[in-house]
């Protein structure tokens, strides 16, 4: 029994590797075959040969950065009525709906954001089309939300009873213990929160490509968020069922995925380190 | 294309798993069958519609087997040549060498017109442009007009929609519009186009936005768009697609869909051309594309 458990804990680890060696694999071609210039070039038009990443770096990190911007606070805020200022009650009520939130498929938000908020943003911001970059961060937004309030409201309650006790004892309001206690003493928490948030944002894929309107443009400009955009899982999931195996375009597709696996790596890296640090210090912060 | 191939050859599979049972039964009657399979294979724009023909007649004319596939006009036109298909699909007219190679075969290709795509240029019904030229629908797309002001509408800006860029209606919309079926031009969708993964994407966007433009097959066009009449040129008349004004060639922006055999085709392939020539029009409209008759 003991053995199997840790087959299977190995194999779980082992295929992550696979995975990881299959995508290098396809993808590090692209790498070599094509000039650098081309390939971190502006221009993506993968059937003439031009295969310019750039629009869909910088389309998926402008709506991941806008979406934790719009999602952060609202989280928070949330997290702090549940865990703080909410009756019993309210909070036995709360909780669970939250966890209902993340089990909604990204389908049904895309098809309700392409039919309801594009539209609306349209008509409210006076873009051309509501098929925007913040549509797609509104939608993400919501989609990041379950996971910010879980892990924010789980650092708030790993706040010891006597910070708030103290807080109080001094003085202060509720209110300017929770702001002033509480929710610093919970920061480590937080920043997990909107990491792991933020890691689900970068990896979506099918409400983004329904919203966003996966126009392959540099979104530099004041305006580039009421325009449209093409993020890198869009592109992936779009063009990779039509073609053909081996080819370039084929190799660069797997090179998106590596670029957007460096990506999540890396946020998911900052935020273990956050919390490898958070433990060093004994569990407070 | 490899998902659509799979569900294909499931397909044809799935329709061949009822004459495998009923065959034996037959033989042992006395008359011996040969049981003919159609080799048919090509254009991917044609490879849904020959699927559904093949389908159709397969449940009519039970002891007839087709198998279909995709691949590209190209890969049906070569399998034709060399022999390994009977029937290539081919979404364009046989280019000149290939037409040699297969002479250099020993064989004569014979055409056979089967259907007709033609693509709609759709904006929203507030709209109250009604006309555009090729010339001003390629300036549309390839970003030199961004207003609807500079063709005749109102003073909002101009939001393109497109298909994906590897569907078959983006390569002939951008070889036979935006490029105005200029070989040696190397003109491209402005970066801003929109690519919706689905005609539905687009007619979503299209029946809700006054300041869209978009483009999709005839058939895939729902009543709540608005199609423009499209002129070849300045000089020209502008022209509403309909199955008469594609099948007259009136309207600038269609083809023919085609079919080639190797030499006058007989028998078993014979008869499923001309079931296709004929009863099996009926399909056509049913896959976006313009049948032959009305």
């Amino acid at each position: 029994m003991e053995t199997l458990i840790r087959v299977l804990g190995f194999s779980s680890i082992g295929f992550v590797l696979l995975i990881f060696l299959f995508l290098l694999q396809e993808g590090v071609p692209a790498f070599l075959e094509i000039e650098p210039g081309n390939l971190f070039g502006t221009r993506w038009y993968p059937t003439f040969d031009l295969f310019g990443t750039m629009p869909l770096i910088l389309g998926s990190v402008l709506v991941t950065i806008t979406a934790i911007a719009i999602s952060l606070p609202l989280g928070v805020a949330t997290a702090v009525f549940v865990r703080e200022v909410a009756p019993n009650w309210a909070r036995e009520i709360l909780k669970p709906m939250i966890e209902v939130l993340a089990g909604i498929p990204s389908v049904v938000l895309g098809f309700f954001g392409m039919t309801l908020i594009a539209p609306a943003v349209r008509e409210v911001f006076g873009a051309p089309t509501g098929l925007t970059a913040f549509t797609g961060a509104l939608i993400l937004a919501y989609m990041a939300l379950p996971t910010i309030i879980s892990v924010a409201e789980d650092a708030l309650d790993a706040v010891p009873k006597s910070y708030r006790d103290a807080g109080l004892a001094m003085g202060a309001t509720q209110w300017q213990t929770i702001w002033r206690v509480v929710v610093p003493a919970a920061r480590s928490g937080i920043v997990t929160a909107v990491m792991l948030g933020m890691g689900r944002a970068i990896g979506e894929t099918m409400a983004v490509m329904m919203v966003t309107g996966n126009a392959a443009r540099m979104p530099l400009g004041l305006d580039a968020i009421f325009r449209p955009i093409r993020t890198m899982t869009a592109t992936i999931a779009a063009e990779m069922g039509e073609v053909a195996q081996g080819s370039i375009h084929y190799h660069v597709l797997f090179g998106v995925g590596i670029i957007l696996f460096v990506l999540t790596f890396a946020i998911n890296l900052t935020a273990a380190s956050v919390m490898f640090k958070k433990r060093r210090r004994g569990g407070l912060r | 294309m490899r998902t659509t191939r799979i569900v294909l050859v499931m397909a044809v599979l799935l329709a061949a798993v009822p004459l495998c049972g009923c065959r034996p039964a037959q033989s042992s009657g006395g008359a011996v069958q040969t049981g003919s399979t159609i080799q048919q294979k090509g254009s991917d724009t044609l490879v849904n519609l020959a699927l559904a023909w093949a389908e159709e007649y397969m449940r009519l004319h039970p002891e007839v087997r087709l198998s279909v596939t995709g691949g590209g006009s190209g890969t049906g036109i070569a399998a034709m040549i060399n022999g390994t298909a009977d029937i290539a699909d081919a979404s364009r007219e046989m280019k000149p060498e290939e037409v040699a190679a297969a002479e250099a075969n020993g064989i004569t290709p014979v055409e056979f017109v089967v259907a007709r795509d033609a693509i709609a240029v759709v904006v929203n019904p507030s709209n109250p442009v009604d006309t555009l030229t090729i010339q001003q629908i390629s300036d549309i797309y390839t970003g030199k007009t961004t207003n609807w002001q500079q063709v005749g509408g109102e003073d909002r800006p101009i939001v393109l929609l497109s298909r994906e860029s590897n569907s078959g209606t983006y390569v002939y919309f951008l070889e036979n519009v935006v490029r105005m079926g200029q070989k040696d031009s190397d003109m491209l969708f402005s970066p801003d186009t929109l690519l919706m993964p689905s005609s539905e994407g687009i007619s979503a966007e299209v029946r809700q936005n006054p300041n869209a433009i978009g483009y999709d097959g005839l058939g895939y066009v729902t009543p709540d768009q608005k199609v423009l009449a499209v002129a070849r040129d300045a000089a020209s008349p502008h022209v509403l697609p309909s199955a008469g004004t594609v099948n007259d060639g009136s309207y600038p922006i269609s083809r023919p869909l085609y079919m080639y055999t190797a030499g006058q085709p007989s028998g078993d392939v014979k008869a499923y051309l001309d079931w296709v020539l004929g009863g099996g029009q009926y399909l056509v409209s049913k896959l976006g594309f313009v049948p032959l008759t009305e």
